[in-house]
C-alpha cells in the first residue's frame, strides 16, 4: 500500500524536476537545519525505492510546510507534497517520532492535539457570555491551539471584544468544536484528517452558519482550501476586521503611538495571497506607524511553527528561523512585531523571550492591537 | 463525360504500411471495385519510380481517375497531382485514401487494419469517380512587399526585398528603427559593438530607393489576399515635419520639459522633444505629446520659434491615415523582455541595484546614461552577481520555454565587468548553461578562464542585509545553501511576446503557438510561412532567438515573400465553395460563417423574381468547407466535397461494414 502510494507520487509529481536547487535555496528550514535538503531528498527518491528513503530521513518532520518552494519551482513541483507523502507513509507504518505519536493519540481519543479534556476547551470563554451557534449567523471557530493555550487565549479574547463592539451576530461551538486538522494532515496523518473533516462538516451543518471565521490562518486554509463541499463561506479574522473598519462598523476610540511591523503568517499570505487587509487594519489605528521589514508578502520568511513544527523541533538545527525574523523585525526600528497567527505569536514570542529583547520588541496579534483602541 | 476508368496505387511506405495491413490482400481486393481499370501496390510510390508507375499506366490503360492509398493527403497529394499534371489528366482527378495515419499506424491487428484499409479505400475510390475536373484561377501580384516592424529582423528583411528589385514599406511603430539590438552594446560571442555593425544597415533603409520608410506609424486595417492586400497605416503626428527637421538639434534646450528615456530603460532624463538617440534614422527629432505641455494644456510653444528657418516643428500636426497596396507581408514585431517583477523573491523594483539584462546593456554601453562606466548612483560595484533563467523556463509565470539568449548575453556581460572593473568578483548562477551556437562554447571557455565563478544553482531570492544585498541559492553541486554578497545583481531576463502586438496579430488573424509567439505554418519545413498565405514571420516575434538566427530568418522571409512578386501571379484555391442559386433562399448564414468574407449576398433574378442570394468571391475563398457546413437548404457545395460525393463514400462505408 505504501510503496504503491510512494510510487505514485514519483510517477506523477517528482519526474518534471529539474534539480536547479530553487527549493532548497528558498527554504527557510535549510537556513537554520543544513540537513534538510529538499531537493537532495526529491532526488534520491526519484533515483531509488522510495520506502527506504522514507524511513532513513529522520529530518522530514523538519517541513513547516510553509510552501515557499511550491510557490517558487519553476517547474511546477510540489515538494512539500512529497513531505506529506513520505509521512504519511511513516504514519502508515507507524514509524513516527514519539511526539507525534502522542499528538496523533490525542486527536483519536480527545479531537485535539493537545491532550486537554474537551471539557475544558471554552474555559477561556468564562464571563464572556458568547452565544451558542445556534443562536448566531457567523460561527467564530477558535482553533485548538488558541483555545488551549493561556497566551493565545488572550487573542481570542481580545477577538471577542471587537466583534461585540461591532456588533457582530456571532456564536461558537463551545465545548463541540474540535480540531479542523490542518496540522494533522501535515504530520501525515491523512486517515484523521478525512475524519475530522468529516466531523466538521456534520458539525457546521447542524447551524444555519452564514459564514466562518477563524483566529487562525492554518484553520481558515484547511477550511477554505482542503473542506471539498464545505459550502459556507469562511474568512479569516483580519479580513472580517478590516471590513468592518471600512464600513465605519469598528470604531477607535484610542490612539497606539508605536511603530509596528507585521509578519506575514505563510498560510495567510503566501498561501491565501491575503497580504493587505491586516496592513490596512493596521493604517487605520490612529498614530500607529507601520514600518515594513525586507522581506514582506510573498517574499516572508517562515517562523517554523507550522507543519506539526508546534509539536517538534527540528532535527539538528543550528538556531530558530524565528530568531532570525525578529532580528529583522528589530532593524526596522518597531517596538511592536505583529501578526495574525497563534503559532507565528508563539515562535516570535518564544524568540524574544530567549533572546532576552522583551524590553526592545513586545510581540502582539492584530487583534490585541486593535482591541487595545476600541475602548 | 467519358466511362470512369480509375487506377488505384497501393503504397506499402517500406514497413510502415505493409507490416500492419495486408497490402496484397488490398491490392486483390482494389481490382475488384467498380470502376477499376488496374489496381497496383508499390514499396514507395512517392519515389520517382513509383511515380513513373502511375504516369505509363495512365498513358497504357487511359485512366482518367487515379486513387493512391497511402499516407496523409497533408504530405503527397500535392506529389501526385502533379503526376497528373504531367500526365495530361487534370489535376484534380486524383483522390488519396489514407491507411497510414488513418489505418497502419494506430492499429495493431493485420486482420482488422487490412479490412478497414478496405473500407477506407473503396470509400475513396466510390469519391474518386465522381470526381470533376477543375480550373486553377491566376490572379496578378502587386509587386511591393510591407515589412511590420524595424528592428535588426524587419530592416534586413526590408533590405533584402528591395535589394532584389521590389518596392518596401517599412513600418516601425517607434520614431526610429533599430530595436532592440540598438540599444545593446557589444554583441556575443564576436563582441562587435551592436550599433556599429546595426548602423550601416539602417542607413542603407533611410537612403534605399526602393524603402519607403514608415517610423512613428502603425498598422491599422488589413485586406485582401496574396498577392493583393489593402493595408491601412496610421502615421501619428511627431509634432515635427520628416521632410523639414534637418537634424540640427537646436531646439531641444528651449525644452523645458524632462521625462525618463525609454531608449535607456528610463535609467537617465531626456526633453520630451528629443531623437531617440544620435544614429537615429530618419534622424528627425519628435514631440511625445505625453509630456508636452503644449500638446497636453495648450501651453509653453517655446520650441516652435527657434525653428524659424526650416518651420519644422507644426505643434497641431494631425495624425494621417495612409492606404497602400502590397503583395506580401513580412510581420517582425519583436519582443519584450520579461518583467521580473512577477518573480518578486528577486527584489526587483525594490532594489535600485538589481537590474534586468537589458538596463545592464545600456550602463555599459558607451551611448548610455553613464557613457560606458558600470556604476550604480556613482559607485563602481565590487561584487557582482548574475541570475540566469529570469522568467525563462519557469512554468509558475506561464514561460515554459528558453529564450536561447539570456546564457550567453550574461557570459557576454560577465566578461565586460572583468574588462571594465578586473577587480570586481564576478559570479553567475545558473541551471544548465546552453552554449550551443557557433563560437558560443568557446566564449563561455573563455569567459570562464578570465575568472568568473559559475555556481550551479537556481537564486531563491536577493535580500538586504544592512547595506549589501544578499543572493542565495542552493550550491547544486556542494548540496550547500550560498549567500554571495552583491552590490549589483543583474537579472538575466528572458523574452517574452510582446504586449502590444495583439492588434497586429488580430488585423492579420496570425494564430500564436502555446507559448504565445507567432505560430509558423509547420515547425521544421515552414519556419517563416504563417497559415496565411503571403503573410511571412521574421525575428523574435515568431520564438526568442539571437542576432544571427534572426537575420538568417529575415533573410529567408524576404526570399518567400519575393517569390510571388517575382511570379507576377499566384494561383487561387480550385476546392472552392459555389453556390446553386437556385436553391439559396438568402438567409445569409454562409456570410457569417465564413471566416475569409470571401460570400457575400447578391441581388440576382432567380426564377424571375428578384432576390438577394449567396455570391462566393472565389479568389478569397480558402476552401474550408465552413458555408457549406452551414448552408441549411444545400445550395453552397464545395468542390471536391460535394454532398453527393461525400455520401457516395459514406453509402460504400455501410456496404463494406454490412
Amino acid at each position: 500500500m505504501s510503496e504503491e502510494r510512494l510510487a505514485h507520487i514519483l510517477r506523477d509529481s517528482l519526474f518534471p524536476c529539474i534539480q536547479c536547487g530553487k527549493c532548497t535555496g528558498s527554504c527557510p528550514i535549510s537556513t537554520v537545519s543544513p540537513h534538510f535538503n529538499i531537493r537532495r531528498l526529491l532526488y534520491e527518491m526519484l533515483n531509488s525505492e522510495g520506502e527506504e528513503i522514507a524511513h532513513t530521513k529522520e529530518m522530514i518532520w523538519d517541513c513547516s510546510t510553509c510552501t515557499t518552494c511550491v510557490t517558487r519551482c519553476p517547474k511546477q513541483v510540489d515538494p512539500s507534497d512529497l513531505v506529506v507523502s513520505v509521512r504519511s507513509v511513516l504514519v502508515e507504518d507507524g514509524q513516527v517520532p514519539p511526539k507525534i505519536r502522542d499528538v496523533l493519540k490525542s486527536i483519536s481519543i480527545r479531537g485535539n492535539p493537545w491532550n486537554i479534556g474537551q471539557e475544558k476547551r471554552s474555559e477561556w470563554a468564562d464571563g464572556l457570555a458568547i452565544k451558542s451557534i445556534a443562536d448566531a449567523e457567523v460561527l467564530y471557530y477558535v482553533c485548538c491551539t488558541t483555545a488551549f493555550d493561556p497566551r493565545l487565549q488572550k487573542i481570542a479574547k481580545a477577538l471577542v471584544r471587537a466583534f461585540n463592539r461591532s456588533a457582530v451576530n456571532f456564536g461558537t461551538l463551545g465545548n463541540d468544536e474540535v480540531c479542523c486538522g490542518s496540522e494533522i494532515r501535515r504530520m501525515g496523518d491523512i486517515w484523521s484528517f478525512d475524519a475530522l473533516k468529516e466531523m466538521n462538516m456534520d458539525l457546521f451543518n447542524q447551524y444555519p452558519i452564514r459564514q466562518i471565521v477563524t483566529t487562525s490562518p492554518h484553520c481558515f486554509n484547511t477550511f477554505k482550501n482542503e473542506y471539498a463541499g464545505l459550502s459556507i463561506e469562511v474568512y479569516h479574522y483580519t479580513q472580517l476586521i478590516a471590513d468592518l473598519i471600512k464600513k465605519k462598523k469598528l470604531a477607535f476610540t484610542g490612539e497606539l503611538n508605536k511603530k509596528v511591523t507585521y509578519h506575514d503568517p505563510c498560510f495567510l499570505g503566501r498561501q491565501n495571497k491575503i497580504y493587505d487587509e491586516p496592513r490596512n487594519i493596521l493604517k487605520a489605528i490612529p498614530s500607529l506607524t507601520l514600518v515594513e521589514m525586507d522581506r514582506v508578502k510573498e517574499r516572508s520568511f517562515c517562523c517554523e511553527g507550522g507543519g506539526g513544527r508546534m509539536w517538534i523541533e527540528a532535527h539538528e538545527t543550528t538556531k530558530r528561523t524565528a530568531t532570525v525574523r525578529v532580528q529583522e523585525a528589530l532593524d526596522t526600528g518597531a517596538d511592536i512585531l505583529a501578526t495574525a497567527c497563534p503559532f507565528c505569536l508563539l515562535t516570535l514570542e518564544d524568540a524574544v523571550k530567549s533572546g532576552e529583547l522583551e524590553d526592545r520588541i513586545q510581540v502582539l496579534d492584530i487583534c490585541e492591537i486593535v482591541s487595545r483602541v476600541i475602548g | 463525360m467519358s466511362k470512369k476508368r480509375v487506377g488505384v496505387y497501393i503504397c506499402h511506405c517500406g514497413v510502415n504500411i505493409k507490416s500492419t495491413v495486408n497490402v496484397d490482400g488490398l491490392t486483390r481486393f482494389a481490382s475488384t471495385l467498380p470502376h477499376v481499370s488496374v489496381a497496383r501496390d508499390y514499396i514507395y510510390l512517392c519515389s520517382d519510380p513509383g511515380q513513373e508507375l502511375i504516369r505509363s499506366d495512365i498513358s497504357e490503360h487511359r485512366l482518367n481517375r487515379i486513387v493512391v492509398a497511402a499516407c496523409s493527403p497533408r504530405m503527397h497529394e500535392p506529389t501526385f497531382r502533379k503526376v497528373l499534371r504531367t500526365s495530361g489528366i487534370n489535376p484534380y482527378c486524383v483522390e488519396i485514401a489514407n491507411i497510414r495515419e488513418h489505418c497502419s499506424w494506430v492499429h495493431r491487428d493485420t486482420a482488422l487494419a487490412t479490412r478497414k484499409a478496405e473500407s477506407i479505400l473503396a470509400a475513396t475510390v466510390a469519391k474518386a469517380s465522381l470526381l470533376e475536373p477543375l480550373e486553377e484561377k491566376e490572379v496578378a501580384v502587386i509587386p511591393r512587399a510591407l515589412v511590420i516592424g524595424g528592428g535588426i529582423a524587419g530592416i534586413q528583411a526590408a533590405l533584402d526585398i528591395a535589394d532584389t528589385g521590389y518596392k518596401v514599406y517599412l513600418v516601425e511603430k517607434e520614431p526610429s528603427i533599430g530595436g532592440h539590438m540598438m540599444q545593446l552594446d557589444k554583441t556575443f560571442p564576436t563582441l562587435d559593438c551592436s550599433a556599429c555593425i546595426l548602423t550601416p544597415k539602417m542607413s542603407d533603409v533611410g537612403n534605399h530607393p526602393n524603402i519607403e520608410l514608415l517610423t512613428y506609424s502603425e498598422i491599422t486595417d488589413v485586406k485582401g489576399y496574396v498577392g493583393n492586400f489593402k493595408v491601412t497605416i496610421k502615421k501619428k503626428p511627431r509634432y515635427i515635419l520628416e521632410d523639414k527637421c534637418n537634424g540640427c538639434g537646436n531646439c531641444i534646450s528651449y525644452c523645458p520639459v524632462e521625462m525618463p528615456d525609454p531608449f535607456n530603460m528610463n535609467l537617465s532624463k531626456t526633453k520630451c522633444l528629443y531623437i531617440p538617440f544620435p544614429q537615429a534614422v530618419p534622424a528627425c527629432y519628435v514631440i511625445n505629446p505625453h509630456y508636452c505641455r503644449y500638446t497636453l494644456r495648450r501651453e509653453c510653444k517655446q520650441c516652435e520659434p527657434v525653428c524659424k528657418d526650416l518651420k519644422a516643428i507644426d505643434l497641431k500636426q494631425k495624425e494621417q491615415l495612409l492606404e497602400v497596396e502590397v503583395g506580401t507581408i513580412i510581420v517582425a514585431t519583436g519582443f519584450d523582455t520579461f518583467d521580473p517583477g512577477l518573480k518578486p523573491e528577486l527584489g526587483y523594483g525594490l532594489y535600485p541595484n538589481v537590474i534586468t539584462g537589458l538596463e545592464f546593456e545600456r550602463l555599459s554601453s558607451a551611448s548610455g546614461p553613464t557613457t560606458g562606466d558600470v556604476t550604480i548612483n556613482g559607485v563602481k560595484p565590487k561584487n557582482v552577481v548574475f541570475v540566469h533563467c529570469v522568467g525563462s523556463r519557469d512554468k509558475s509565470v506561464g514561460n515554459e520555454y528558453c529564450s536561447r539568449v539570456c546564457c550567453m548575453y550574461t557570459a557576454k556581460q560577465a566578461h565586460l565587468i572583468k574588462e571594465k572593473l578586473p577587480e570586481a568578483q564576478v559570479t553567475v548562477f545558473y541551471i544548465d548553461v546552453r552554449a550551443f551556437g557557433k563560437g558560443f562554447e568557446e566564449f563561455y571557455d573563455r569567459v570562464k578562464q578570465e575568472g568568473i565563478i559559475y555556481r550551479r544553482g537556481n537564486v531563491a531570492e536577493v535580500y538586504r542585509k544592512g547595506e549589501k544585498l544578499i543572493v542565495k541559492a542552493e550550491d547544486t553541486l556542494l548540496a550547500q545553501l550560498v549567500e554571495v554578497e552583491a552590490d549589483l545583481v543583474v537579472l538575466a531576463v528572458g523574452m517574452v511576446p510582446r504586449a502590444d502586438s495583439g492588434e497586429v496579430n488580430n488585423i492579420l488573424k496570425l494564430s500564436q503557438s502555446s507559448d504565445k509567439f507567432l505560430l509558423e505554418a509547420h515547425p521544421k519545413l515552414r519556419p517563416v510561412d504563417t497559415a496565411s498565405d503571403g503573410i511571412f514571420l521574421a525575428g523574435c516575434c515568431q520564438g526568442p532567438k539571437d542576432i544571427p538566427d534572426t537575420v538568417a530568418q529575415a533573410s529567408g522571409a524576404a526570399a518567400k515573400a519575393c517569390i510571388p512578386l517575382s511570379q507576377g501571379k499566384v494561383r487561387t484555391e480550385a476546392q472552392v465553395a459555389q453556390v446553386e442559386e437556385a436553391l439559396c433562399r438568402g438567409c445569409g448564414f454562409c456570410v457569417e460563417t465564413c471566416p475569409y468574407e470571401a460570400i457575400a449576398l447578391q441581388a440576382r433574378e432567380v426564377a424571375g423574381q428578384q432576390q438577394e442570394v449567396a455570391w462566393v468571391n472565389e479568389v478569397l475563398c480558402k476552401g474550408c468547407g465552413a458555408c457549406a457546413a452551414a448552408c441549411l437548404s444545400g445550395a453552397i457545395q464545395q468542390k471536391s466535397f460535394t454532398d453527393e460525393q461525400l455520401l457516395a463514400m459514406i453509402a460504400s462505408l455501410g456496404e463494406t461494414y454490412e
